[in-house]
């Protein structure tokens, strides 16, 4: 099924919406049943179209949530209000209405779930939904190298999949998830409440001679500045794996 | 235009179209440095319908891709050599 997902010519398909879980305000996943899903990697992504009734098409491409191991494929989708895209897939889009995609795409950005190296995942944002499925994934797998989650959000009310990462942090083995909070310091918060800084890599990244896989995602300037952060801390650029979002989004 | 950089992760499912595998784990020699990096890596700024493809460590283009009206063209000028796996039988 790996295999499968790496290779061959990319039909577009038709998934159904199954279920709609809202995860912040302006973030929702998309659960969808997709007849003849060849399987996917954790990390790998879909592209979405949408068409209009006059032939008009808009393309995007999101990430997958979900873990190989579910039955359905998730789509976490962050709304942006000027997007041609994420307004319709969270708001508009009701449960039984079909949606266009096609993928698996990717083999860059791609966990396993067999390695045993420290597994360090920095996610920005709506960044962090391909970590998300990297974590499902290591959850299913039963994967006891140790792994962290050092995960960027503007508030509280904006951290996705807050609860189920509390839960996979309590009962998946040698799982650590840290918060930083850019915008607000709630009452009685013990995250920290700064962008992702060198200081902040220095207590949560090991040290460039474990040798961790290290998985960065979110908006490209984010990523770019936890990248060269990383960079300057000794850690092999080519061991930083890298997945940026750019405002052509939406 | 900064905000339009992402990377090769973006064009996943273009460069499939094109080449039907998958191409993100390629490895690309840039023509201009020499710098060796996967697809995955290289920079990448689109604006449809035609997307630019940089070299991560000296900024210089690798590859052009213009899709329009039922083809492609792909400008290879700034690889140097395309590495990848043979698929699996």
């Amino acid at each position: 099924m790996a295999r499968a997902a790496l290779l061959g010519r990319l039909e577009w398909q038709f998934g159904t919406l199954a279920e709609v879980v809202p995860e912040t305000p302006r973030v929702s996943s998309l659960y969808l049943d997709v007849p003849d899903w060849q399987g996917h990697l954790a990390g790998q992504h879909v592209d979405v179209r949408l068409t209009a009734d006059d032939g008009y098409q808009a393309e995007r491409s999101y990430s997958i949530a979900s873990a190989p191991e579910d039955h359905r494929l998730a789509l976490t989708v962050e709304r942006l209000e000027d997007g041609e895209v994420s307004p319709y897939l969270v708001g508009e889009l009701r449960i039984g209405d079909r949606l266009e995609l096609r993928g698996p795409i990717g083999g860059y950005f791609v966990w396993r779930g067999d390695e045993q190296r420290p597994l360090l995942l920095v996610g920005g944002g709506s960044g962090v939904v391909p970590l998300m499925s990297m974590l499902r994934h290591r959850a299913h797998v039963g994967n006891r190298a140790p792994a962290r989650l050092l995960f960027s959000s503007r508030t509280l009310a904006d951290v996705i999949y807050r609860e189920e990462l509390e839960r996979l942090a309590a009962s998946a083995l040698g799982l650590q998830v840290l918060h930083t909070l850019t915008r607000e310091k709630p009452a009685g918060w013990t995250g920290y409440t700064r962008r992702v800084d060198e200081a902040m890599l220095r207590e949560v990244a090991w040290p460039r001679q474990d040798a961790p896989d290290v998985f960065v995602c979110g908006p490209t300037p984010f990523v770019e500045a936890v990248a060269s952060l990383l960079v300057g801390m000794g850690h092999d650029a080519r061991s930083i794996k890298t997945e940026r979002f750019g405002a052509t989004g939406g | 235009m900064q905000d339009m950089k992402l990377d090769g992760n973006a064009i996943g499912g273009l460069l499939r179209e094109i080449f039907a595998m998958e191409m993100t784990t390629a490895v690309g020699t840039c023509a201009h440095c020499g710098a060796v990096n996967e697809v995955g890596r290289v920079a990448v700024y689109i604006h449809a319908p035609g997307t630019v493809v940089r070299c991560p460590d000296c900024e210089q283009v690798l590859m052009r891709v213009v899709r329009g009206k039922g083809r492609y063209w792909v400008d290879l000028t700034g690889v140097r050599c395309l590495e990848l796996a043979e698929p699996e039988v």
